[in-house]
């Protein structure tokens, strides 16, 4: 899946950035969703992760790499990773949380507290 | 031939998200489908096929191979006969055994490529480095492949 999106330049020219889509994994457990995405080739300093409105943007930018020589095989793809999701309102945004390891994003989105289940205690 | 169980990209919905993504899916599969089809129809039948690039200059060949989330003792280099082989298995962590799917698209599993070489290289100055996810392997030309200027003497 890929997808393009207009992106302006300094000089106001248009230029076209290039996307495909990560693999994800998405789980849910009784404290949030946990989302880990493919990204190889993406660093902390390439990430951007966005919440607007109900919808989460995740785009991932791959670190330039200095190619050395001829190319013989080239099967990477160049383009950055970007992908869309919905939030669940059970989601409170204000605590999601990322880190990427070796080229995997893993989100953790917890659930706010009033929608988790809890036990009342009767006095 | 090697039978891996085909992990279905969409087993379920994100909840209350499905319809975007699919209409987005179902859009994109109409002009970029053919390729992404193919893709899936290769690990279907091969497993993972991690994506391979692969250099050369006048001293060193270099390979980049994407293997994301992986752990250093799980991947295997080797060279044989001059070809360079990588494999290795990506582990499921079961870390979240109680929880519910919504998608499952990545792979876990075993998986090999191996290429030819296109120059013999100094088998014991070969280094391979893992990080952010791709394993660059830097093997340098053995000194009978490197190509050498000779001047040509004027006499």
């Amino acid at each position: 899946m890929k997808a393009t999106l207009e992106n302006r330049t300094s000089n106001n020219q248009p230029a076209r950035e290039e996307f495909v889509a990560p693999e994800v994994n998405i789980f849910e457990t009784c404290d949030g969703y946990v989302l880990e995405a493919e990204m190889p080739g993406v660093g902390k300093d390439g990430l951007e992760i966005s919440v607007e409105g109900s919808e989460i943007t995740l785009v991932g930018r791959r670190a330039v790499e200095t190619a050395n020589g001829q190319a013989i095989f080239r099967e990477r793809q160049q383009a950055s990773y970007r992908r869309v999701f919905e939030l669940d309102p059970a989601i409170d945004t204000g605590k999601i949380s990322a880190k990427i390891q070796q080229g995997v994003l893993t989100l953790t989105l917890p659930k706010s507290e009033r929608v988790k289940p809890r036990k009342i205690t009767v006095d | 031939m090697k039978l891996t169980r085909w992990q279905r990209p969409e087993l379920s919905i994100w909840p209350g998200f499905g319809r975007l993504t699919n209409l987005r899916d179902e859009i994109d599969r109409l002009f970029e489908e053919p390729l992404a089809e193919l893709a899936r129809t290769s690990r279907l039948l091969s497993g993972w096929t991690p994506a391979l690039d692969l250099h050369e200059d006048k001293d060193h060949i270099t390979v980049k191979v994407e293997l994301p989330g992986m752990k250093r003792e799980d991947i295997e280099v080797s060279l044989h006969d001059g070809a360079l082989s990588i494999s290795g298995e990506r582990r499921n962590e079961q870390k979240f055994e109680d929880a519910q799917v919504y998608r499952a698209e990545r792979f876990f599993g075993r998986f090999q490529r191996i290429i030819a070489l296109p120059a013999p290289v100094a088998a014991d100055k070969i280094k391979a480095q893992y990080k952010e996810g791709v394993l660059t392997i830097t093997l340098p030309k053995a000194e009978e492949a490197k190509s050498k200027q000779i001047d040509v003497q004027v006499s």
